[in-house]
């Protein structure tokens, strides 16, 4: 099984020509035992090709948080529970516009509550605190679920993990992935600081992806900017930033 | 000549097989002792990787040319394959040509391969050029998304034009023969294979002398270079490693003379024919690196980068070579 696994394992990373580095130096990252993983979110490929991007060791005992209204029924459910040990949560309760447009981060207090007994276990988590898959190039504000769990306790560290152009191999409303190159960027660990309020946390978690993401989308770049128009939240546009290297 | 065959590698292939292994020795005992003297500074670092990658490539060809024509056509379809992911990746593609992007991918390639595989000349000539050429832009133009149109179609062409039709010169030489034999009408539809070891050594000839020039300009040019010749594209590109380069790859296509069924100096005009084309193939692919602010394609190649950082100067050599080839022999 566990041989199948690897290969599964093998296969995503293979498809998704995801290289896994660190955010400074493209070496392999060395990464704690247990740990938060927060990421980007684009795609249904996300959750997929960070489990892939684990090394054994840490992938067993990490539990991806998965959409039920998605991964919750049929084959997708066995193999997002069988397979990817996946931690289903039904976010329905907390995705209300009004919600979001307050900025509030309201996650319903069982969900949460349910995450922090998996911590407790010993095992990781893989979350995407913006809630739902964006268009790949901006991303939106967090809800505060990755803050209660940082809080509930300090010692996991909280590492960033940026995922640059997977939203490219399987966009929202896509069915077939096409191959794309992409990256699997592990970030340096954050901690909640003492007395950091929610806000300041998720506003620096935020920036660590934003900073991590233009940085590298600049080595392979789909411009996508006739997305932009109706995107009022979206970055500065990044490709005016790409000079020609005058070497 | 005395004959056994391993699939479509004959005992004069495996001798010049034999001479690329020789060479590889002597360059990886050259690089032992460059690391030895020098300790392993970065680049000498890259010239390990570049000469283990050599290596690895020509295990490959030989492997797949012993097992025979399908499975040569398979390895290029595969590398066309990768080659087009690397090409999309830096593209400046949208969400909305995902569904294009799914027929260029998983749809075409494997038809023309197919078409080559049946040796059907015709439709392996113009698939591509007509039918997707014209069929793509108009299922992204049922998408509906406007912006930016032209320039996205075109470079979704040119993608297919150089990772699936232009690479796929390379095995078609296999079928050659069969039209230099019996004539081009009746090759039409003959079993896969029947190029024999003939065809073998055309596409070994090719290989040996486009990548032998890319070697032998680097050299060249590390050596020697002082000019160069578009110093907004590549730095590295100089008039002394183009000219040193491309004429003793030329030396090197004639001294294969025997291989094909060239005469010398036939052998020496159409390897300064792939070899030019090769130089033209590496100045655009570099342009377009540039324009994308990429320095690889990709990094699939330890020590030389992309499937296309690789296949550039084969891209451009393996049409010209297969049209000429095809005109002046059969």
């Amino acid at each position: 099984m566990s041989f199948a696994k690897r290969g599964l394992a093998r296969a995503i990373t293979g498809f998704a020509g995801a290289q896994v580095i660190t955010q400074n130096a493209d070496t392999e990252p060395e990464l704690p035992p247990q740990a938060i993983y927060y990421a980007n979110h684009s795609s249904h490929l996300d959750f997929l090709t960070i489990w892939a991007a684990l090394p054994d060791e840490l992938q067993k005992r990490a539990r991806p948080i998965a959409a039920k209204d998605y991964w919750g029924s049929g084959i997708r459910k066995s193999m997002a529970e069988k397979v990817f040990n996946a931690y289903l949560v039904d976010r329905h309760g907390s995705s209300s516009t009004r919600q979001r447009a307050s900025d509030s981060g309201v996650s319903p207090k069982g969900q949460i509550q349910g995450m922090t007994e998996v911590l407790d276990q010993g095992d990781s988590l893989i979350i995407f605190p913006e809630g739902t898959r964006g268009d790949g190039e901006s991303i939106a504000t967090f809800r505060g679920g990755l803050y209660r769990l940082a809080e509930h306790n300090p010692q996991i560290p909280v590492v960033p993990v940026t995922l640059v152009n997977v939203g490219r191999i399987l966009p929202k409303g896509e069915v077939i992935p096409v191959p794309h190159l992409s990256k699997v960027v592990f970030c340096e660990p954050i901690r909640v600081q003492p007395g950091e309020d929610q806000g300041s946390f998720l506003t620096r978690a935020r920036a660590v992806l934003i900073g991590c993401l233009t940085d590298h989308q600049a080595n392979f770049d789909g411009e996508g900017d006739n997305n932009r128009e109706n995107d009022g939240a979206a970055p500065p546009n990044t490709e005016n930033s790409i000079q020609e290297p005058e070497a | 000549m005395s004959g056994w065959e391993v699939g479509l590698l004959d005992d004069t292939a495996i001798k010049l097989l034999g001479g690329v292994v020789i060479i590889l020795i002597m360059a990886s005992a050259a690089a032992w002792i460059l690391k030895s003297r020098l300790g392993a500074t970065g680049t000498i670092t890259n010239l390990t990787q570049r000469i283990n990658a050599w290596w690895l490539m020509a295990a490959v060809i030989g492997a797949v040319l012993a097992a025979g024509e399908t499975v040569t056509i398979v390895l290029f379809l595969l590398l066309s394959l990768l080659a087009l992911r690397e090409f999309i990746t830096i593209s400046p593609t949208t969400r909305g040509d995902h569904k294009v992007l799914v027929w260029l991918v998983f749809i075409i390639p494997a038809v023309h391969y197919w078409f080559m595989w049946e040796h059907w000349y015709g439709m392996f000539s113009v698939f591509i050029p007509v039918y997707a050429f014209l069929f793509l832009p108009a299922r992204n133009a049922l998408a509906g998304q406007t912006k930016g149109f032209l320039q996205r179609s075109a470079t979704i062409q040119w993608a297919l034009m150089v990772c699936v039709y232009a690479i796929s010169h390379t095995p078609a030489l296999l079928q050659l023969p069969v039209a230099m034999e019996v004539g081009r009408e009746a090759a039409e539809g003959s079993p896969p294979g029947s190029g024999g070891a003939t065809g073998a050594h055309l596409l070994l000839f090719l290989l040996i002398v486009v990548q032998g020039s890319d070697v032998l300009q680097y050299i060249w040019g590390k050596s020697l270079g002082r000019h160069p010749i578009a110093p907004k594209v590549s730095p590295n590109k100089t008039w002394e490693g183009f000219i040193g380069g491309v004429l003793s790859a030329t030396a090197l296509g004639a001294a294969l003379w025997w291989l094909t069924p060239f005469t010398p100096l036939a052998a020496a005009a159409l390897a300064l024919l792939s070899c030019v084309m090769g130089f033209a193939g590496g100045l655009v692919m570099s342009a377009i690196k540039r324009d994308r602010g990429i320095k690889d394609f990709g990094a699939a190649i330890p020590g030389h980068g992309g499937i296309m950082d690789r296949l550039d100067s084969l891209c451009f050599a393996a049409p010209v070579f297969f049209h000429a080839v095809r005109f002046f022999y059969t």
